[in-house]
Parts: structure tokens; sequence; C-alpha cells
């Protein structure tokens, strides 16, 4: 089989710069977490791919995406946890809108 | 020009990937969005599947698409999200995350294309990774071998779960 | 000497507490303060001077010149530093023990005369921090330390000046009074400047090298100094604002601008004078020119006026002048001989102190009994107040140069010294002291003779004043009296030397026979109830009295110069250079700035969307550019 490294880098750029998108023009917290995760897949998918490409005989980058993925549910935990507590303050979670903190 | 089906399963998922990361980002509901997520997470199991992680693969499976997934979409019903996604952004704001987006995006794929190993690097032959050696190296104390990082992750894990039930609980 | 820092460290510290604490003190507190620091100090300098006095002569004749402290404040170069000291040597030891003394006696004196008044702590205060700058100006180690005190000094004056600052005119006095000195003080920093330069020192005594080598600019250092001086000293022109000073408390009059600080101006040429006998001697004779002709002017000036205080001020003007030319007259072909009138300057600078205070301090308890200024309200006063009138008379006799008063004995080696230098200065300065004569006893009959002002004597009989202001009167008359038998010359002259002093017979009887006639002239126009002989003067050449009384003008061509002639053609377009340039300019780039701070302004919003979108544009472009470089 000869798919190139090359593919499988311009799918994750691909991914990365949607969740870069999303971020900047997304207003809704939930939303903005969404592209957040997505920009993750595409590193992920990253350290996978050079993994497997470049060192097949060692394992970092894939224990790398191993503990990303974890870290990953960590985060959007907390993040999530966090964000019903704002609803629940504040009635809605629109980034515009929260600025009760603004000094 | 013959098609392996290796290649057929790779372009299916690329298109997959990128068509429906697109959407993520761009369709007007959020719970639509969360269902694209979704899919965008399927395909990246099926490219670590592809690539001989098959652990990996279902790892991305169950915590992703069945964890974290099934979280969000908790938490938009719960923050009644999916009703407040008629919002407007500017034109110009659109106009230039699009633009910047882009270009970042050209000049990233750019210079991966103008790099060497790109083109050449082509693996010899893709076998599976078997579990037992992932789970030696996850809990061994030796050279390239993990159970640092795996105890700190799961004090992590055991940190995150305890905050984000004292945040998220009722006061 | 060790005791010696503290005649600097008393009044500053009385200085402090007073101007610190003062508003929390009762009057009577504050006043003791002060008094006790300065007798402290009185005593001390007195003490100094007995000790430096009685310490045997060196081997060359002279007292030793002593440095207690010193401390190296502002290092330069290795040589060029500004030193903070003490210095004792006889001038400056003479000069402690008047200023210790006027001081003293004004402190006592103010007591009775500042009674009730508001700011009484806050006069005490200013009394005591000009005592520590004018201390500090004559033991001054360098002449940098004496340009630092001698603007503390203007500074306390122009305080004491604008003490009673509710008047319109002691502000518009004290504010005169101190740029007219300052704008002479540049003449000063000037020659300061040049003379660090060239000699490479700010001490007295630079090398002898150095003086060889730059012996032409010498000269012009010593000038600017002199300007320096010449505002202090209030020499003609920049006289002006001393009669103007007179605003202040009388006390403050008697201290500063008649005993003490305007003889800075003499006390710097005389701290100076090795360098102005031997090499800058026709500078030294300018200012025995100047010195006579501001010593004429002011004489002239006095004879008219109405007020008692200005007379007196004029006076003092007048006597400085005499100071002047002693200074001036002296020549370096022979430093012991041609010295006489350096000694003579300082005998008349210690004497005049005693006296000139005394007639201030009298003038104060005149003014305080009948509450005003002018010669009209007086008249016929010698029998309400038979101390201040005594007094009053020996001053009046001191400064006339009448013997055994100690104003004779300073004067007579004065006009010795001038006749030593030429005839025509000698004529000159004898009619001058018979015009002081003349006029101090015109001042003195037109106060206590004359015609009595009985109206107003009688709505409100004046009274003698409280012991606290006779006694200094009496104590300032007895040194009066006595100060003349003092052997000056044997402990201050031009070289150290000792100088016995002889009266110079041809001159000493003219002097006497002149100042007798003016006083005999003084007593049949003024002593009588009508001065008909006075006032037909004064009709028959009306012209020139109106100018005497209005001070030849002086002021005016000054205001003409400063308003007309500096403000218009200078200071206008300067100002609409300022205003319009400068600031416009300064306005630009306010308003520049502004209008970007508020154009991105909105970039800096709190969005961390915005903030990320700025990153990331920020780092693609810089990679861009990066490869297309």
């Amino acid at each position: 089989m000869d798919i190139h490294i090359l593919y499988y880098l311009i799918i994750s750029t691909i991914m990365l710069f949607c969740g870069i998108y999303g971020f900047f023009t997304r207003k809704n917290l939930l939303a903005l977490l969404i592209s957040v995760e997505l920009m993750l897949n595409a590193t992920n998918i990253n350290f996978a791919v050079f993994n497997r490409y470049l060192f097949p005989d060692a394992l970092e980058g894939h224990f790398f995406t191993l503990f990303g993925i974890a870290i990953a549910a960590a985060e959007t935990a907390v993040a999530i946890a966090i964000i019903i507590n704002v609803y629940r303050n504040l009635k809605q979670i629109l980034t515009d809108d929260i600025t009760d903190l603004r000094g | 020009m013959n098609i392996t089906l290796l290649e057929a399963v790779f372009y299916v998922l690329s298109a997959i990937i990128a068509v429906c990361a697109v959407l993520t980002v761009t369709t007007g509901k959020i719970l639509r969005s969360a269902t694209y997520l979704l899919f965008v997470l399927f395909g990246t199991a099926g490219i670590y599947f592809l690539l001989g992680y098959t652990f990996l693969g279902a790892v991305q499976l169950m915590v992703y698409a069945g964890g974290i997934v099934v979280l969000y979409v908790f938490s938009i019903l719960l923050t009644r999200s999916d009703k407040d996604m008629r919002y407007k952004i500017g034109k110009a704001k659109l106009v230039s995350a699009l633009l910047t987006c882009g270009v970042g995006a050209a000049l990233v794929i750019f210079l991966i294309c103008t790099n060497t190993f790109a083109w050449t690097e082509i693996p010899q032959d893709i076998i599976e990774l078997p579990a037992h050696k992932i789970g030696m190296d996850l809990i061994g104390t030796g050279k390239y071998q993990y159970i640092l990082p795996f105890e700190v992750v799961s004090v992590l894990l055991l940190a995150c779960m305890i905050g984000g039930i004292l945040i998220a609980r009722k006061h | 000497m060790d005791y010696t820092i503290l005649i600097l460290g008393l009044p500053v510290l009385s200085f402090l507490i007073l101007g610190i604490f003062g508003m929390f003190m009762k009057h009577r507190t504050a006043g003791i303060i002060g008094t006790a620091s300065l007798a402290a100090v009185t005593f001390l300098s007195y003490l100094t001077a007995y000790n430096y006095f009685t310490t045997p002569r060196t081997a060359d004749g002279t007292y030793a010149t002593l440095v207690p402290y010193n401390f190296e404040w502002l290092p330069f170069t290795q040589s060029l530093h500004i030193d903070m000291g003490i210095l004792l040597d006889p001038i400056s030891v003479m000069m402690l023990i008047v200023i210790s003394t006027v001081s003293l006696m004004v402190h006592i004196y103010s007591f009775g005369y500042m009674k009730g008044e508001t700011g009484f702590q806050r006069y005490y205060a200013f009394l005591s921090l000009f005592s520590f700058s004018m201390l500090g100006l004559v033991v001054a180690t360098n002449i940098f330390q004496m340009y630092v005190f001698w603007e503390l000094v203007g500074v306390s004056s122009y305080l004491l000046i604008g003490f009673y600052y509710t008047k319109a005119e002691a502000i518009a006095a004290s504010k005169k009074a101190f740029i007219v000195t300052r704008f002479a003080d540049l003449g000063f920093l000037i020659g300061i400047l040049i003379y660090g330069y060239y000699m490479g020192t700010f001490t007295f005594t630079p090398g002898e090298e150095r003086m060889m080598q730059y012996s032409m600019m010498i000269p012009w250092a010593l000038g600017l100094m002199f300007v320096g001086g010449a505002g202090k000293s209030a020499m003609f022109p920049l006289h002006i604002w001393l009669p103007d000073a007179m605003e202040g408390p009388t006390p403050v009059s008697a201290l500063i601008h008649a005993a003490t600080m305007v003889v800075a101006g003499v006390y710097l040429v005389a701290r100076m004078f090795p360098l102005f006998s031997a090499y800058a001697p026709d500078v030294l004779h300018w200012v025995a020119y100047i010195g006579a002709f501001t010593a004429f002017y002011a004489a002239s000036v006095a004879c008219v006026q109405s007020d008692i205080k200005r007379v007196l001020a004029f006076s003092t003007i007048s006597q400085i002048g005499f100071m002047m030319v002693a200074l001036g007259v002296c020549t370096g072909m022979n430093p012991h001989e041609g010295g006489l009138g350096y000694m003579a300057s300082m005998f008349h600078l210690f004497t005049h102190a005693m006296f000139k205070a005394l007639l201030f301090l009298g003038a104060g308890c005149i003014i305080h009994a009948v509450h005003s200024n002018e010669m009209s309200t007086m008249g016929g006063l010698r029998k309400y107040m038979p101390i201040t009138h005594w007094t009053f008379l020996i001053a009046c006799l001191a400064i006339s140069g009448i013997p055994p008063f100690s104003g004779f004995f300073s004067k007579d080696e004065i006009l010795a010294a001038c006749f030593k230098f030429s005839p025509v200065i000698g004529t000159i300065m004898t009619i001058i002291a018979a015009m002081t004569a003349f006029y101090m006893f015109r001042l003195y009959y037109c106060i206590f003779w004359g015609k009595e002002n009985k109206e107003l004597h009688e709505k409100h009989v004046p009274h003698e004043s409280p012991i606290t202001m006779t006694f200094p009167l009496m104590f300032l008359a007895f040194l009066t009296c006595v100060a003349g038998f003092i052997p000056f010359g044997h402990f201050v002259s031009s070289n150290g030397e000792s100088y016995s002093i002889e009266i110079n017979m041809s001159v000493a009887i003219t002097s006497i026979v002149v100042a007798l006639v003016s006083i005999a002239l003084a007593t049949w126009m003024y002593a009588r109830e009508k001065q008909s002989f006075a006032e037909m003067l004064a009709k028959r050449f009306n012209k020139l009295h109106t100018a005497a009384y209005h001070r030849f003008y002086i002021d005016e061509v000054w205001l003409f110069i400063t308003k007309k002639i500096i403000f218009r053609c200078i200071s206008t377009p300067l100002a609409w250079f300022d205003r319009h340039i400068i600031d416009g300019f300064m306005n630009l780039l306010a308003w520049s700035s502004n209008e970007s701070g508020e154009s991105i302004r909105t970039i800096q919003n709190g969005k961390i969307q915005t903030y990320t979108f700025c990153f990331l544009a920020g780092a693609i472009i810089l990679t861009v550019m990066l490869l297309l470089l």
C-alpha cells in the first residue's frame, strides 16, 4: 500500500482549521467546546500518524494520543460543569453576553 | 491505476472527516453540530484502525463517541442551547475568520508538501499493535514505558471528576 | 572647635520644630524655643570667637584658618567638588558675632513687637531659618556652599518680607525682592561656574599655578560674582528692592535688611579679597566707584523721604556703599598699609550692624506707638518714649560719626583709606558722610522734636514699649557706645597681621566738623515747630525735590525696561512661540496618541476569540513573511 503520510496530514490540517474557524465564529460556549474537540482530534491524528510512519518501532506517539484522549475527556468534563454552572447563574451561555466579570 | 481496499477505505474516511468537520462548524443548529462531531470522531477512530492502532481506535470510540458526545448532547439540552443558535455574526468578522483559516490551512499544507519526508515515507507493512504490548508498556517502569504518566492521568481524571461534581452541583 | 556645628544645627532644629509643630504651640512657647536656640547659638558664637582669638597667632603673625568640619558633598572631579563645612577665619568669626547678636536681639524684641499677631510661630520659624542660612553663609568653606546659603537667605528674606501675606504691597515687595536678587544671583552663579571651570576648585584658595595660567579669567569671574553681591547688598541700580522690603515686620527689617543679609555682598567681596587685590584691582576699583555712587544716590534720596523706614532703608544702602568703597580703595601694592580699607570696611560692617539694628528697632517702637510709618503722624515723641528717644539719639550720633560712638571710628578709617587712595574719592565720601549726618538728624528731629501731631496723639497717646522691646534697644545702644574702642584691626585685617588703628587727625577733625555742621543745619531746619526753610527749599527746588522723593525714578526706569522692552519685544514672541509651536507640537502628539488609542481600543475588548484571532493572524503573517524573505 502507498498512502503517503501527506494525505493524513492534509486531513488533520483541514480538521484543525475547521476547529479554529469554529472557535472564531461561534458564540455558544458549547459550540466553542466542540470546535476545541476538533482541534484536539487533529493533533491526536498527527501523533498517531507520525508514530506509525516515522518511528514504527516506538510507541511514543501512540501513548501520547492515548493520554491526549484522556486529558481531553477530563477537560470536557470540567468545562461542561462550568458551563452548566454559568447557565444556572446567568441563564445563558453566549460569549457576548457573559460580561459580569469584565473589569 | 488500481486501488487497494485500504486505500479505498482511507479515501472514504477522509471524505467523511473533511465534510463532517466543515459541517460541524458551519451548521446552524448545535445539536446537529454535535452529531457531525460524532461522525468526525468515528472517522478518526477509523484512521486509527487503518494505522493498525486498534486499541487506540477502540478507546477513541468509547471515550469520545460514547462518553464525550453524549455529555455534549445532555448539556446542550440542559442549557437549552438548541434554541439559542440564532445569533448574528458580522460579515467582516466572518470573512476575516474564513480568510485567516483558509490562508493558514494553505500555508500549513504548503509547508507539508514542500517537505521531502511527506513524499517518501511509506510504511513497510502495517501490523496490528498487540494489546498485550500496550498493557506491558503502560504499567512498565523501564525505558519507553509509561507507568508514571499513566498514574498521573488517573489522578487527573479523578480530580476532574470531583471537580466537575463540585462545580456543577446545586448549592 | 567641634561645637561649631551646633551653631548651624540649633537654628535649623528650631526651624523644623517650629515649622512642623508650631501650629500646636502657644505663641509664648514658640517664641521661647526660637529665642532659646538663638541664645545658645549666640553663646557658642562668643565662645568660638573667644577661643579663636585667644589661640596664639601663627609664625607669620596671622590667625590660623580653621576648618572644623568639611564634608564632600558633590564630587565632580578629583579636585573640583562641592563641600559643605565650617570655616573659621577672622571675618567669619566676626560675622558670627554680628549675626548672632543682632539676631538674638531681634528675637527678644519680636516678643513685644509681634505680640498677638497671627502667625507668630511661623514668624519665629522663619527667623530661625534665616539665622541658619546667614550663619551657614558666613562659615562657608567654598564659594558654592556660600551660593547655596546665599539663596537660602534670599528665600527666607522673601518669606519674611511677605510675612503679612494678606497685604498686597507686602506680596509685591517680597516678589520684587526675590526676583531682583535672584536676577543678580544669576551673575553670581555664572561667576562661580567660570571660577570653578578655570580654577578647578570651588575653594577660596585655588592653586597658584592655575591662577597664573588663567589670570585673564579671574576678573570676569570676580566681576560676575560682584554682580550677585551688588544685588544682595542693594548696590545701584539693583537697589530697588530694599526700600520696598520695608513692608515686612520691622524687626525683620532690622535683622535682614539692615544688619546682616544686605552686607552679604560686602562679605562676599571681602571673602574673595585676596583674589580681587592680586588679580583684579580694576574690578575692585569699579566696586569702589559703584559703591560711592550708590552711597551718594541713596543719601540724597534719604534726605527727602517721609516714611521713616524708607529713610532708614536708604541710609542702609548708603552705608553699604561706604563699605564697598572701603573695600574698593584697597591696593595690592602694599598688602598691609593698602589693606586699610579692608579692615575699615569690616569694622564699619560690625559697627553699622549694631547701630542700624538699633535704629530700626527704635523705629519699630515708634511705629508700634503711633501705628504709622509717616513722619507727619510723629513729632515731639521724646516726652512719651524716653528710652527710645535716647537710644535713637545714640544711634544717630553713631551713624553721623560723632565720637566716642562706634560709627566715628569705623567711618574715620574708611575716610582715611579713601583719602589714601585718591583725594577725590575722599572728598566725595566726606560729603556723603555730611549728608548722612543731615538726613539722620532730620529724621531724628522730625520724630522726636518738631511739629507735634497733637490731634492724633490726643486720640491715642503714644506710650513707651514693653521691656522686651526696650531691652534690646538699650543693649544695642550700649554696644554702640563701646564697640568703637575694640581694637578691631588687631583681629581683622587684609593680610591677617595685627593692624593698630590710628586716628588720622586731619581726617577725623574734618569729618567731625562736617558732621557737626550738618547736624546744626538739620537742627536749625527741623527742630522747631515751623519748618519754613525746609518748605521754602522744597518749593524752590521743586523738581529736584519731587525727583528725589520718587527716588529719581529708578523704579520707573526698571519698569520701563522690563515691561516695555523685555516683555514686549522678547517675552511676548517667546510666549507665542511656546504657546503655539511647542505646546502645539505637544498637543499634536497627545492628540495623535489619543486618536490612535481610540481607534485601536476596540481590539482590546476582552473577548478571547478576538485575541486568538489576532494571534493566529499575526503568526500566519509572520510565517508568510519568513517564507517570502
